[in-house]
């Protein structure tokens, strides 16, 4: 089966991976915000890749499959970016969606007397 | 009825074994129930930054450790298929059970901490998933991860004794990419839970 | 497979029994895909009664508002919404898919690929069982305190979301519990279809030599597989906010409802090529074999089905145009819905172009075919109208939408139902059925079609709303005229169920005292036919190697107009 190739050093992957997660840990703590979202989110992509790429032999395997992989990914993209300018965006140049507007209106306001000042 | 299957499944014109094949839809078609959540969760999240604020009650080291446990069974079991490769049936046994208990310790940490929110004295701590939507995500996303680690364990305490005797070896490898997708799953919650604020 | 046995063409449909099993164990328990797949049929007939019926019991109402409903009794408001809910849930997930992907492909992707089995044979074997678990928990869900779920096959929150709107408490979350098991059942099917038709094609079987049934069936079930994902993960959200109090879709709670609607779409609209697509592939196989004409451009049809799925993925928005998404979105989408009729319009010029200059045989497979085409095309050109979303604003929720959709499901769901039973009855059954029956029941099913949808075009466009349970509470729509065409589209509706049973009749004594059927009666290239009607448990007693695609035709040079995939030499 899948014997015909080399098999990676999975001690040394695994090493690697739990440097990564350390960083990934770490960095948020310094509270530097570009660096927290590239710390955990950055990394969490390289250790998938890892993961992916070596502890499931995605590089040994064949191409189509990276392929099927990564479509699914894109289709979700797809339905990322066509529902956020609904959930997320709620007003624009001629056109405003005042009903949710009121609403997160009203959940800052209760979050605020609820929150006891945790909110950024 | 044959015990042996049928001829269908030992073709191979795509040249990738038809388990493993298999496998990868099951995988694919997975990405997007996960996915489709976490894009929910996001949606929601950068809509309402004050979530950051409930983040907080999140326990890191907790999710930390349970990230550190689940890449270590990521490791036994492809160290699994390695020995299952290698006829080792003895060897690969074990590094199975090895993964199971992985999964058993993320379970108990797991429990720990959902103990801790749900049956927490102090009303500032109790969080249950009425709490508000951010714990409402909490609790069903690691709650459907924690139903596949539940359903892997489950599956590889199955296939482990049929191993040990060298039935269908190449089955390890099938549940090793599923329980490697498990981990990778883990590896998005635990900074989009616990560790953004 | 070494117990495969050469069965002959006379075999009787339930006669051949190789392996001493129970009857219990050979048609409950099987892994064989043929009988799974009759499973499968049979289980999605049993529920088009069901569906049928819900339908004839509402539109009883609409017609004569009030009345004791003949076989059912009054339907109350409250029913009302539960029968169209259940009518257009069933329908779709409970008819459509289990009959047109499911069981014509489980009967035919490993016979037509030329293998002995589907791959995953138990894993078929779990996906009919939770299937059948689905109907079940469905059929649960009507008898529980407070009745089915009335709110509507789109369960739009906050509606479905809190049991003090909807009335059913325990009804909605059995609803939606079947539909996400339906889910799970057809993904895992969808797995095994994809991956049989991957790996197990006969040898000498390139990529454009399989049969387009076999590519649309196989491309529609990727194609459920990839949209039916963020749907899953909404109904384990839904089902908590039914279940556990949670507000993910209640404004009350900062939920949000048009993210369901979103993610029911997003799911929602490529649901409709999924069933679409099979339907259109059984059409293509009818038409090619009773038109003696090689299929026009297959490579073209391969591919604009390619592209028709990829553009079915960011159309959804368009069932909202009036939901209140952000407009420049919905130009967007308004560009999409339009651009998709085209790769549909080719495939479907791709048919007409088939049947010119063939030697067009009229037997009843042809004419459901046929049918297909002029009622589907109907549908699709009403679509685009409601396409655009200025027009829409005026469209949406009446029963032009009604009417649209049903121009284009029916042709999908039942007409391409009856003609790939029709085509493939004898391989089935082993048996031929009674083509005058059969051509009685095409034309009574065909016209009181049309008597149906053609008139609520003109209501809808009289600004007649949907989901309404008595129109006589509206003085605009209660005139005369209005009424007299809802009880015209009653009537026809009535009228077409009754021609139904000229079907059972045909099916059930064709079942057992039909001519019988040879091996190869419609004289088809592809592999299915090659092999005793039914085949036996293994399929091929000899797998077969492929030596050209499967539609050729009247080739020039051939003694015989057919010229089978299997066979080395000239005919």
């Amino acid at each position: 089966m899948a014997g015909a190739h080399a098999h990676p050093n999975y001690v040394k992957i695994w090493v690697l991976l739990l440097v990564l997660l350390v960083v990934s840990i770490v960095g948020p703590e310094l509270g530097i915000p570009w660096l927290t979202l590239l710390t955990a989110f950055g990394i969490a992509l390289v250790k998938t890749y890892y993961v992916a790429a070596y502890f499931m032999h995605l590089n040994f395997e064949k191409k189509y499959v990276w392929f099927l992989l990564l479509i699914s990914t894109v289709l979700l993209g797809v339905f990322f970016f066509g529902v956020a300018s609904d959930i997320m965006k709620t007003d624009g140049q001629n056109w405003q969606d005042c009903i949710a507007n009121n609403t997160c209106a009203e959940q800052q306001r209760y979050f605020v007397i609820d929150g006891d000042g945790q909110l950024r | 009825m044959s015990m042996q299957g049928p001829l269908a499944t030992s073709r191979s014109a795509t040249g990738i074994p038809t388990g493993r094949l298999g496998v990868w839809w099951l995988l694919a078609s997975e990405i997007f129930i996960f996915g489709g959540l976490i894009a929910c969760y996001i949606l929601y999240r950068l809509n309402n930054p004050w979530w950051g604020g409930e983040a907080v009650f999140t326990k890191v080291p907790a999710g930390a450790f349970n990230t550190f446990v689940l890449l270590t069974s990521s490791l036994f079991i492809v160290l699994a298929h390695d020995a299952a490769e290698k006829k080792d049936f003895d060897r690969a046994f074990k590094f199975i059970w090895y993964t199971i208990g992985g999964g058993g310790v993320f379970l108990l940490v797991k429990y720990y901490e959902y103990s801790s929110k749900l049956f927490a004295d102090d009303p500032e701590l109790l969080k249950t998933p009425l709490t508000n939507t951010y714990w409402s995500f909490y609790y069903t996303a690691t709650g459907l991860h924690a139903l596949h680690v539940i359903g892997g364990m489950v599956i590889m305490a199955l296939i482990s004794f049929d191993l040990r005797k060298g039935f269908n070896p190449h089955r390890v490898e099938l549940i090793g990419l599923y329980w490697h997708f498990v981990d990778i799953v883990w590896i998005f919650l635990f900074p989009l839970l616990y560790i953004a604020k | 497979m070494g117990q495969t046995t050469v069965t002959h063409d006379s075999h009787a449909a339930h006669g051949h029994d190789h392996h001493e099993q129970s009857f219990i164990m050979k048609y409950f328990f099987s892994t064989d895909h043929k009988i799974i797949g009759l499973q499968y049929m049979f289980t999605g007939m049993f529920m088009a009664i069901v569906g049928g019926y819900f339908a004839y019991a509402f539109r009883m109402q609409l017609a004569f508002p009030g009345m004791e409903v003949p076989l059912y009794g009054t339907v109350g408001p409250g029913q009302y919404n539960m029968l169209i809910t259940n009518h257009g849930a069933i329908m779709i997930f409970w008819v459509a898919m289990p009959v047109l992907i499911a069981a014509f492909g489980n009967i035919l992707i490993p016979l037509m690929i030329g293998c002995d089995d589907m791959v995953f044979p138990r894993l078929n074997r779990l996906s009919y069982q939770i299937f059948l678990l689905s109907v079940v928990v469905l059929f649960m869900s009507f008898f529980v305190q407070g009745g089915g779920f009335g709110g509507a096959w789109t369960s739009y929150p906050p509606l479905s979301a809190v049991a003090e709107y909807n009335l059913t408490d325990w009804g909605a979350s059995l609803w939606l519990i079947a539909v996400a098991l339906e889910f799970v059942a057809f993904l895992i099917g969808g797995i095994n279809f994809v991956t049989t038709s991957m790996n197990a094609r006969a040898p000498g079987m390139r990529m454009t030599d399989i049969p387009i049934v076999v590519w649309m069936i196989v491309l529609a079930s990727i194609m459920f597989m990839a949209s039916v994902g963020p749907l899953i993960a909404g109904s384990v959200m839904l089902l908590m906010d039914q279940r556990v109090g949670t507000t993910f879709f209640v404004p009350s709670g900062g939920g949000d409802p048009v993210l369901w609607q979103h993610l029911f779409w997003f799911f929602g609209h490529p649901e409709v090529y999924v069933v679409l697509l099979p339907a259109l592939g059984i059409v293509a196989e009818i038409m090619t074999t009773f038109a003696r004409k090689k299929l026009f451009g297959y490579k073209t049809i391969l591919y604009t089905t390619f592209a028709t799925g990829g553009l079915a993925f960011v159309v959804w928005a368009h069932h909202q145009f009036i939901a209140g998404i952000d407009p420049r979105m919905a130009n967007i989408f308004l560009v999409t819905t339009l651009l998709i009729s085209i790769p549909i319009a080719e495939i479907l010029f791709s048919y007409v172009a088939t049947l010119y200059g063939g030697s067009i045989e009229f037997r009843t497979p042809m004419l459901w075919a046929l049918g297909f085409l002029v009622t589907f095309l109907l549908g699709g050109v009403t679509g685009i109208y409601l396409g655009s979303s200025a027009l829409d604003i005026y469209f949406h929720d009446s029963y032009f939408v009604i009417a649209h959709f049903h121009s284009t499901f029916f042709p999908i769901a039942i007409i391409g139902m009856f003609a790939g039973l029709y085509h493939w009855y004898p391989k089935m059954f082993g048996r031929m059925m009674d083509e005058t029956l059969g051509k009685i029941h095409f034309w009574g099913t065909i016209i009181p079609f049309n008597g149906i949808f053609l008139p609520l075009f003109l209501v809808g466009m009289a600004g007649q709303h949907r989901r309404i349970y008595n129109f006589q509470h509206f003085p605009d729509l209660a005139t005369a005229d209005l009424q007299g065409i809802r009880v015209f589209a009653t009537v026809s509706l009535v009228t077409m169920l009754l021609f139904q049973f000229v079907f059972a009749y045909n099916f059930f004594v064709s079942m057992f005292k039909g001519e019988k059927a040879p091996a190869n009666p419609w004289k088809s290239n592809t592999l299915e036919w090659t092999v005793p009607s039914p085949p036996p448990h293994g399929n091929f007693a000899e797998l077969p190697t492929v030596y050209r695609g499967p539609y050729e035709y009247s080739v020039p040079g051939n003694k015989e107009d057919y010229w089978p995939q299997n066979m080395p030499d000239r005919n």
